[in-house]
């Protein structure tokens, strides 16, 4: 073995190997989440009048309400389960730049939200009859554009509402408010490619929404080192 | 546990009342705008007694984005310095910021309901804008309130507040390529001479710089309460209870 540490991106990427593994071995968060999405999915079909509003016009709608909780539900297991044994400190203490601990971690819950997804959307496409094609496919995109933005966000303070009182309590509180624009941008995109709209046309809210996930990348990997500082 | 008396709490601060002289002209300031706007200030020809909510909706709307812009700057100078004084500043602005934007709010669709017809306009910039930044201090205080460690308060709350202040830029471009907005343009800033009548204006002014001084007046003393609060936990833990 090397003596040298790795650098930003090869120590994210195994930080972010080293969670999917754990998560692979267990798979308990991974089925949870799943669970839960196509469950509120099916659930949230009982709420509109079939007659008023059709499945195809109320789709969308679930679709962001379904992602945006089981993004969070994956989202408060990413440092809960460093809190055993204080895994924390054993990261802390190893090689690795704490930028590249952020990045890892937000990799990781990345693929993980993405493989829930994954599942999600067919799943949605099935049980509300919507076209498979390609507005899917587009939509699947702006998907992984929230995504990004979810993550970047959802994993700052996820590392800091596991180590308050309220813990899991909190991170719903302090994220949603900084989900509104990607909701907002990624919803109203999304809608107008359902409904046959040239994707030119959403042209400038996907733009916001790369924005953001940049901007946000940034920010939060800087304030992650303000949030271990002993 | 006995506490600390408050005499020994006082003396500690070198006697600093917590409500001081600036809180007493800022209320009467507030209580003198209530009595021109009222009384002296004449109504408008078409919106009629609806609009002398105008002289609180707008001056509260500044003092809450003044109170949150001093949280973001105090949150910055602490990230950098580490200085305890700017925590506390940050919390009492916060804190402060959260009263007037809460009158924001409670006044606004008062106004709406009656001038648009509507209680609340979701495609609003400044609506939904304000509406969010007063959930982002929300979950500011209750994430202060969630922490033991001084220390560690601080660092995390102003992580939160820097990025909340980053986060304004995002939500007024996502409202506003999204859908229309509903709020009138800016009757005084703006270009051209100040659409207000002359009286209108001068009550209209009066208000911002009387709720101005009522929110550095009410920061102040949250500030000086959080110095007190600060020093009874000290004095409390020099003397082991």
């Amino acid at each position: 073995m090397g003596a040298r540490p790795p650098g930003t991106l090869s120590g994210a990427l195994l930080i972010a190997r080293k969670d999917l593994a754990i998560e692979f071995r267990t798979r308990t968060a991974f089925f949870s989440s799943l669970v839960f999405a196509v469950l509120a999915l099916t659930i949230f079909y009982f709420t509109w009048d079939e007659s008023i509003v059709t499945p195809n016009d109320r789709a969308p709608g679930v679709l962001w309400v379904v992602l945006t909780f089981s993004a969070l539900l994956g989202l408060q297991r990413s440092f809960a389960i460093e809190e055993h044994d204080r895994g924390i400190d054993a990261l802390l203490v190893s090689p690795i730049s704490r930028e590249a601990i952020y990045l890892g971690k937000a990799i990781g819950n990345l693929i993980f939200l993405c493989a829930v997804q994954a599942v999600a959307i067919p799943a949605l496409a099935l049980f509300y009859n919507m076209p498979v094609g390609r507005p899917l496919v587009v939509v699947s995109g702006i998907v992984f554009l929230a995504m990004v933005g979810i993550v970047a966000v959802g994993t700052l303070f996820s590392a800091m509402a596991v180590n308050t009182r309220l813990a899991e309590l909190l991170l719903p509180m302090l994220s949603l408010p900084f989900f509104v624009p990607i909701l907002m941008s990624a919803a109203q995109a999304a809608a107008r490619v359902f409904a046959g709209r040239p994707v030119s046309e959403v042209g400038f809210l996907l733009k916001l929404l790369v924005a953001f996930d940049i901007v946000f990348i940034f920010a939060c990997m800087l304030a992650f080192s303000f949030t271990l500082e002993e | 546990m006995t506490s600390v008396s408050r005499q020994d709490a006082r003396q500690a601060v070198g006697g600093k009342p917590v409500i001081g002289g600036f809180f007493v002209i800022a209320a009467v300031a507030v209580v003198a705008l209530y009595v021109r706007a009222i009384l002296f200030t004449p109504l408008e020809a078409k919106q009629g007694a609806a609009q002398k909510i105008y002289y609180i909706h707008v001056p509260s709307a500044i003092g809450a984005y003044t109170a949150v812009t001093i949280t973001a700057l105090a949150s910055l100078i602490y990230l950098w310095l580490k200085d305890e004084r700017a925590d506390r500043m940050a919390e009492a602005s916060a804190e402060v910021g959260l009263v007037f934007m809460t009158m924001v709010l409670i006044t606004g669709p008062l106004w709406a309901h009656k001038i648009w017809g509507a209680w609340w306009v979701w495609w609003d910039l400044r609506l939904t804008l304000s509406l969010f930044l007063w959930f982002v201090i929300v979950g500011y205080l209750v994430l202060r309130g969630a922490i033991e460690d001084p220390a560690m308060r601080g660092r995390y709350s102003a992580v939160l507040a820097v990025l909340g202040a980053l986060l304004i830029p995002f939500i007024h471009l996502s409202v506003y390529f999204s859908m229309a907005h509903m709020h009138p343009d800016p009757v005084v800033l703006k270009p051209s001479e100040p659409s207000l009548p002359r009286e209108m204006l001068i009550t209209f002014l009066s208000g911002i710089g009387a709720f101005l001084l009522l929110c550095l007046a009410l920061i102040q003393s949250r500030y000086r309460l959080g110095e007190l609060k600060d020093e009874m936990a000290a004095v409390e833990a020099e003397r082991g209870y």
